[in-house]
């Protein structure tokens, strides 16, 4: 039996689909058979951020509706064995998902796959709905800003009560908080949210920070998921995330900003002091 | 006074009065508790507390922000509480 993962966030354009397709990508690395699944119909996009984009033939629609079976809409990853995508339909038709077409291909994915990563779209419509409706954990990724925090909460009241688990009176989806693009130093002056007050505030589990990097923007230019630019802290942290994941205890980097001179003087006059 | 508190002080002269950060927290805080307790009302108050209204309207004349209902959460048990503000009662002569 596989375990599905959902990547969801309510708020768009907070790093759902980067962090989809680097947790992907980390999961199959570590040796697990890994299949990662758009569920934002109409906006494909998961495609160009594994660089898949050329290679898309059928769709998961196309499955849903038995136009194609698996194995025709699965493409294989270039970059890591045993990871495969499932792209989403560019179709606008909005009912083009349904619950039990979504549960019967995620059945049918359970009996081969160790991982399904669902990577959810914007919002709380159908695809947003359907993405997580049959997860086992959650990834809340957010910004350390007011409204992706607020959507993030909103979409933590979802996952406990319109989600199969939750519908059925099972053990409750794990949910894991994934703080992005997070600058260290705009904290320490005071004008972004802390860690501390992210986690204060929503009270789940921190999985990992991944820090406002360039190397994110490089990584959706070419196509390769940044988890796979090792030299980058974008990549590194991915990495720890999913260690972390895994139940591995791993401290959390990137998170300290450079301080001023001064701030490092007052520092070093306090320690002496003691 | 010793050194440091006197240099943190020029620093906080220097840095604005109330953090941009510490602003969004406290929101935050207060939007998302009221939010929580919206969303844990079932999905069945709103509903009936439109019939509720309907009832109480066949036989007085009153409007629809004069019932307030209430779900209040205990220990086994939730409790409704109906609020309705009556017009003045006329007497008959």
């Amino acid at each position: 039996m596989a375990k599905i993962i959902v990547v969801t966030s309510g708020k768009g354009g907070v790093g759902k689909t980067t962090t989809s397709a680097s947790f992907a990508v980390g999961l199959a690395n570590r040796g697990y058979k890994t299949v990662v699944i758009d569920f934002d119909i109409g906006l494909r996009n998961l495609d160009l951020i594994m660089g898949c984009e050329r290679r898309v033939v059928y769709d998961f629609v196309n499955v849903i509706r038995g136009e194609a079976n698996l194995n025709q809409a699965l493409i294989r990853d270039k970059h890591v064995k045993e990871l495969y995508v499932l792209p989403a339909s560019q179709t606008r038709d909005k009912d083009a998902l349904t619950v039990e077409g979504v549960g019967q291909v995620l059945e049918e994915l359970s009996k081969t796959f160790d991982y399904i990563v669902c990577d959810s779209p914007a919002g709380i419509e159908r695809g947003a709905q359907l993405a997580m409706y049959f997860a086992d954990s959650a990834i809340v990724v957010t910004n350390p800003e007011v409204s992706s925090v607020r959507d993030s909460d909103r979409m933590l009241g979802l996952l406990a009560s319109k989600t199969k688990r939750a519908e059925e009176g099972k053990e409750p989806i794990s949910e894991h908080l994934l703080l992005t693009r997070y600058s260290p130093k705009r904290v320490a002056t005071g004008d972004m949210l802390s860690i501390a007050d992210v986690n204060e505030i929503l009270s789940i589990p921190l999985l990992g920070i991944i820090p406002e990097s360039q190397a994110v923007l490089r990584a959706s230019n070419s196509g390769v998921p940044v988890i796979l630019d090792q030299k980058s802290d974008a990549g590194l942290a991915y990495s720890d995330a999913i260690g972390r994941f895994l139940g591995e205890q791993i401290p959390h980097r990137f998170v300290e900003g450079k301080q001023s001179w001064f701030k490092r003087l007052l520092n070093f006059r306090e320690k002496e002091a003691v | 006074m010793s050194i440091q508190t006197q240099l943190h002080k020029i620093l906080h002269y220097f840095q604005r009065s109330e953090k941009s950060a510490k602003v969004a927290k406290e929101r935050l805080q207060i939007i998302i508790a009221h939010e929580r307790i919206e969303r844990d009302k079932p999905d069945y108050l709103q509903a009936m507390q439109k019939d509720l209204l309907d009832v109480i309207a066949k036989y007085v004349n009153i409007n629809k922000e004069d019932v307030k209902i209430e779900l209040e959460r205990q220990e086994g048990c939730s409790i409704l509480e109906l609020n309705v503000v009556l017009p003045a009662f006329q007497e008959k002569n």
